[in-house]
C-alpha cells in the first residue's frame, strides 16, 4: 500500500490578498455580462442572429433540434392514394415488447394487397419507444419520425392513438368524423368508434 | 411652519418613493444580471395584456404573491418578537436614507431647500447607528423563530456585524479626519474642492485604502454574497426560515434597501455625492477659464443625476460581485474582518493623521 501524500499548497501572498483573484473572477463575469447584453440588443434589431446570447432554449416556442434517428411519436405512412401502407401483417404487434399495438385487419378490396388495418391502435401509455415496430415493418408503414415529444394527456384513454391520429399526426382526440377517404369500416361517427373484433367477425 | 413641514414631507416622500421602487427594481436587476452573467435569459414570462417588458412585471407579480400568501407563525415562536423583527429590519434600513444628501439645494421662490430629508450635524454617526440597529431585526428574527437554523443565522449575523462594523467605522474615521466634518452634506461640499484647480478632492483620491476597506465591510453589511452567512441558503437557509408571505418579503426588501444605502454611502463618502467636477452653484467653471452658466433648477437636477448615476453604478458593481464571488467560510470571514480589514483601517487612520499634521505644518 503506497501512501500518496496529497499536498495542501499554502496560498501565496497575492492569493491571500483576495483582490487579484476577485478581479480575475470579475473579468469573467463582466465579459459574459457585456457579451450577452450586446448580443441580446443586437438580436432585438435583427443582427448577429447566428450567435446565441444564452444557452436557454425557450421550450414551447423553440424546440431543441432532434437527431434524425430520434424515436418520437409514431405515424403510419400512406400511399400516394391516401391509403395506409400497412398491410395488417401483425409483425409489429407480434414484436412489440410492451404489447401496446393492437391491429384489426380487414380484407382489402384490391386483390394485390390482401389486407389493410381496420383498426391500428397504439397505447402510448404502455409504449416503451424501442422502435422495434419500425425495424420489423416490411412495408415501411410505421415510422417514429413525427418529432412530437409533448405527449401528455389527462386520461389513459387519451393516450391511446387510433389509426386516424397515427395517419395524421396533427389530429388530436376526440375525432368527430372519420376523415379517411379509404373505404374504411371503422366508421367513426359522433365520436363513437366502431370496428372492433366483434363488428368484423360478427 | 406648515410650509416647512410640507417641504420635509415632500422630500421624505420623494426619497421613499425612489428608494422603494429602486429596491423593487433590484429584484428584476438581480434576475436579469445574473442571467446575463450565466448565459441564461432570466424571468420573462409575467405579462400584462401580452406585454412582457423584459420581465419587469415579475417584481409586481412577486409583490402580489407575497401579499396574498398565508402568514405562518410557528407554534414555538415568540409571537410578538417574531412579528416585530421584519419591521425592525425595514424601518432601520429606510430611515437611514433621511441623512443622505441627494443634491445640493433648490431655490423655490425665496426659499432655499436642501436636497436632503434632514440636515444633521452628526449625519454620519446617525447613518451608522441606524445600519447597526438594523442588525437587531435579523437577530430578533433568528431568536424569535424557535428554529435552530434560524438562530444559527441570527448568531452568524451578530458575529459578522461585530467583526465588520468596527472595520467599517474605522475606515470612515480617515474620511472624517480629511474633511473635518460628520455632516454628510458638508462632507460632500468639501469634496468639491479642486486640488491645484484641476482634480476634485473626492474621497477616493484622498482615502483610497479606506475605500477598499469600506467597500468590503459594506458588502458584509448588506448580508449578501460573498458575506451572506446569516442567510446562506445552501447551508442553513437563514434567519428567515420561519417567515412567509410579506414578512419574508420585508427581509428580502431589506437586503436590497441595504445595498442601496451602502451604494449611496460609498457615493457620498468617496465619490463626491452630487458633485460634478467644475460645477459650482451658478454653472461650470472650467480650469482653462471658460464658463457655462446654468439655472438653479438645472444645477439641482444635474447634482441629483450625478448622485443617482454614481449610486446606480455602485449597485451594479455590488450585484456583479454578488454573482461573481462564492461565500466566505465562517472562520475566513472572522479572520478577514479582525485580522485583515481592522488593522488596515487602523493603520490608515494613523497614516492619515501623520500626513494631515505634516501637510498642516508645511502648508
Amino acid at each position: 500500500m503506497a501512501v500518496k501524500v496529497v499536498g495542501r499548497p499554502e496560498l501565496t501572498f497575492w492569493e491571500n490578498l483576495y483582490i487579484p483573484q476577485i478581479l480575475t473572477g470579475l473579468r469573467i463575469t463582466f465579459r459574459h455580462f457585456f457579451k450577452n447584453l450586446f448580443l441580446h440588443i443586437a438580436h432585438r434589431v435583427g443582427l448577429l442572429n447566428h450567435l446565441r446570447a444564452s444557452a436557454t432554449i425557450q421550450y414551447p416556442e423553440e424546440l431543441r433540434p432532434l437527431m434524425s434517428r430520434y424515436r418520437s411519436r409514431h405515424r403510419l405512412t400512406v400511399r400516394d392514394d391516401g391509403t395506409p401502407r400497412c398491410v395488417g401483417c401483425m409483425l409489429c404487434e407480434t414484436v412489440c415488447p410492451a404489447r401496446c399495438i393492437t391491429i384489426v385487419p380487414g380484407e382489402h378490396p384490391d386483390p394485390h394487397v390482401e389486407k389493410y388495418p381496420v383498426r391500428f391502435d397504439i397505447d402510448l401509455g404502455v409504449c416503451v419507444y424501442c422502435g422495434y415496430c419500425v425495424e420489423v415493418c416490411p412495408e415501411d408503414a410505421i415510422r417514429m419520425d413525427t418529432g412530437i415529444l409533448d405527449l401528455a394527456a389527462y386520461s389513459r384513454e387519451a393516450m391511446q392513438l387510433d389509426i386516424h391520429e397515427l395517419m395524421d399526426p396533427s389530429l388530436r382526440k376526440p375525432i368527430d368524423k372519420c376523415a379517411l377517404e379509404f373505404p374504411h369500416q371503422c366508421g367513426v361517427d359522433e365520436g363513437q368508434m366502431k370496428g372492433s373484433w366483434d363488428d368484423i367477425s360478427g | 411652519m406648515i410650509e416647512l413641514i410640507a417641504i420635509k414631507l415632500a422630500l421624505a416622500g420623494f426619497v421613499l418613493f425612489a428608494v422603494l421602487n429602486l429596491a423593487g427594481l433590484h429584484t428584476w436587476v438581480e434576475r436579469k444580471q445574473s442571467a446575463l452573467i450565466q448565459d441564461r435569459i432570466g424571468a420573462n414570462r409575467a405579462s400584462i395584456l401580452g406585454f412582457r417588458m423584459l420581465g419587469l412585471f415579475h417584481g409586481i407579480a412577486d409583490a402580489l404573491k407575497m401579499f396574498t400568501k398565508e402568514d405562518i407563525v410557528p407554534a414555538r415562536a415568540d409571537k410578538v418578537l417574531h412579528m416585530i423583527a421584519p419591521f425592525f429590519s425595514v424601518f432601520f434600513a429606510l430611515v437611514t436614507f433621511a441623512a443622505i444628501p441627494f443634491g445640493d439645494f433648490l431655490i423655490v421662490g425665496d426659499r432655499v431647500i436642501d436636497l436632503q430629508v434632514v440636515k444633521l450635524d452628526v449625519a454620519l454617526l446617525y447613518v451608522f447607528a441606524m445600519l447597526s440597529l438594523g442588525v437587531y431585526g435579523v437577530i430578533l428574527a433568528g431568536f424569535a423563530s424557535g428554529n435552530n437554523f434560524a438562530i444559527m443565522g441570527g448568531l452568524r449575523a451578530t458575529a459578522q456585524m461585530i467583526s465588520y462594523e468596527i472595520a467599517l467605522g474605522m475606515s470612515i474615521v480617515g474620511v472624517v479626519m480629511v474633511y473635518g466634518t460628520l455632516d454628510l452634506s458638508e462632507l460632500v461640499r468639501a469634496q468639491g474642492y479642486l486640488i491645484g484647480g484641476w482634480v476634485p478632492m473626492w474621497g477616493i483620491l484622498t482615502q483610497p485604502v479606506a475605500f477598499v476597506v469600506f467597500l468590503t465591510a459594506a458588502l458584509a453589511e448588506t448580508k449578501r454574497l460573498p458575506f451572506d452567512l446569516p442567510e446562506a441558503e445552501s447551508e442553513i437557509i437563514g434567519y428567515f426560515v420561519e417567515y412567509s408571505g410579506m414578512k419574508f418579503g420585508m427581509f428580502f426588501l431589506t437586503d436590497f434597501l441595504e445595498t442601496i444605502v451602502v451604494a449611496c454611502l460609498a457615493t457620498t463618502l468617496f465619490f463626491g455625492g452630487w458633485q460634478i467636477p467644475f460645477l459650482l452653484p451658478d454653472g461650470f467653471h472650467f480650469p482653462w477659464g471658460s464658463e457655462v452658466l446654468i439655472s438653479n433648477w438645472l444645477y439641482a437636477l444635474l447634482g441629483f443625476a450625478s448622485f443617482s448615476i454614481k449610486g446606480l453604478i455602485f449597485m451594479f458593481i455590488f450585484m456583479q460581485l454578488r454573482w461573481t464571488l462564492p461565500r466566505f467560510r465562517y472562520d475566513q470571514l472572522m479572520s478577514l474582518g479582525w485580522k485583515g480589514l481592522f488593522p488596515i483601517a487602523v493603520a490608515n487612520v494613523a497614516v492619515t493623521a501623520v500626513v494631515l499634521v505634516f501637510l498642516d505644518q508645511v502648508l
